[in-house]
């Protein structure tokens, strides 16, 4: 084995095969495990994936939501065990890989339209 | 003063650490398999010491005194790189003994030493971190070094005044890094954090040499 073979072999073990096909523009629930006091739960986050990054075992969405009137955005690196699920709430009609203009939009503005061909 | 082992760096990646879930960066190291090729004694040669080597080469890779070093070891194939380690004890090592990866445990600090990527000859700013001068308002003084020293006297730079030329391309240590993982089918040592040099160079992995500690 070469030194790329032996690289993604290790990669692979820690791949997840059950993850959802997520595209931009998503909307989607992701549980995020924490931990306080020694106990562990998993606390969900909900939002529109505006962007998606790297690839295999670096794989990562952007989740923006707007909470409390404030906008706020988190990186899930994919695979990691800290992620514990990931549901696809709503599918989006979206014509740009990168969703950034919702940046400096508010309220009505940030809608994406629903596609109906991509199940959910 | 405790035997080390020579790998090859075989690249980065990361692994996720199984109580926290936290990402780690690790370089993935082909450790050994190293066989002892002499032994250095006290009384033979005035210091302990144990020689390995590492690499399978063919035989006409190497010259003929090398071989016939390796001979008197009882290699059963040429080597190509060996490698003295300093030892308190080295009686416990036989020549043509073997040896792996399995050696480093899981969290164990290692020094880790090889050369580092080469860069040619550089300029002040990359070599020795020299501030640039301001690249408008008239100034002409983009990367140049400033002063190197007075005038008349000394008339002369002075020795070790820090200049231009060839930087990277030295032996480095890294020094205190965690092992996170070790593969002993494979042969492969997980270190965590980066190692000198680029994927395919020649690594010397030795337990950590902690100060004050003996």
């Amino acid at each position: 084995m070469n030194a790329e073979q032996i690289i993604r072999s290790i990669e692979s073990e820690q791949l997840k095969d059950d993850l959802p096909i997520i595209h931009v523009g998503d909307t989607i629930r992701v549980g995020v495990r924490i931990s306080e006091g020694g106990k562990e739960r998993v606390q969900p986050y909900e939002g529109t994936v505006i962007a998606k990054r790297h690839g295999g075992l670096n794989e990562t969405i952007t989740v923006r939501r707007i909470f409390q009137n404030v906008g706020v955005e988190r990186v899930f690196l994919l695979h990691s065990p800290r992620v514990a699920t990931i549901k696809i709430i709503r599918r989006g009609k979206v014509r740009r890989a990168k969703l950034y203009y919702l940046r400096d939009r508010i309220g009505k503005a940030t809608r994406i339209k629903q596609r109906f061909d991509r199940s959910l | 003063m405790s035997l080390g082992i020579l790998g090859t760096k075989l690249g980065m990646t990361q692994i996720f650490d199984s109580e926290t879930g936290l990402a780690i960066p690790v370089t993935v190291v082909q450790a050994g398999p190293c066989t002892v090729t002499q032994v250095k004694t006290q009384t033979t040669d005035g210091y302990n010491a144990v020689q390995v080597g590492y690499k399978e080469v063919k035989e006409k890779a190497l010259s003929q005194p090398e071989l016939g070093h390796l001979k008197k070891a009882q290699v059963s194939s040429p080597l190509r790189h060996l490698q003295e380690y300093r030892i308190d004890d080295p009686s416990q090592y036989q020549l043509g003994q073997s040896f792996k990866a399995d050696i480093f445990e899981n969290g164990q600090l290692v020094d880790v030493s090889g050369t580092s990527i080469g860069r040619g000859f550089t300029g002040y700013q990359k070599r020795h971190n020299f501030r640039r001068g301001p690249m408008s308002h008239g100034s002409k003084n983009h990367r140049l070094p400033g002063s190197t020293g007075a005038g008349t006297t000394p008339g002369r730079v002075y020795p070790g005044k820090r200049m231009a030329g060839r930087s990277g391309g030295t032996k480095v240590t890294t020094r205190k890094l965690a092992v996170v993982r070790v593969d002993s089918d494979r042969d492969l040592l997980l270190i965590k954090g980066c190692v000198p040099g680029k994927p395919g160079t020649l690594l010397s992995i030795a337990p950590a040499n902690i100060v004050g500690k003996k």
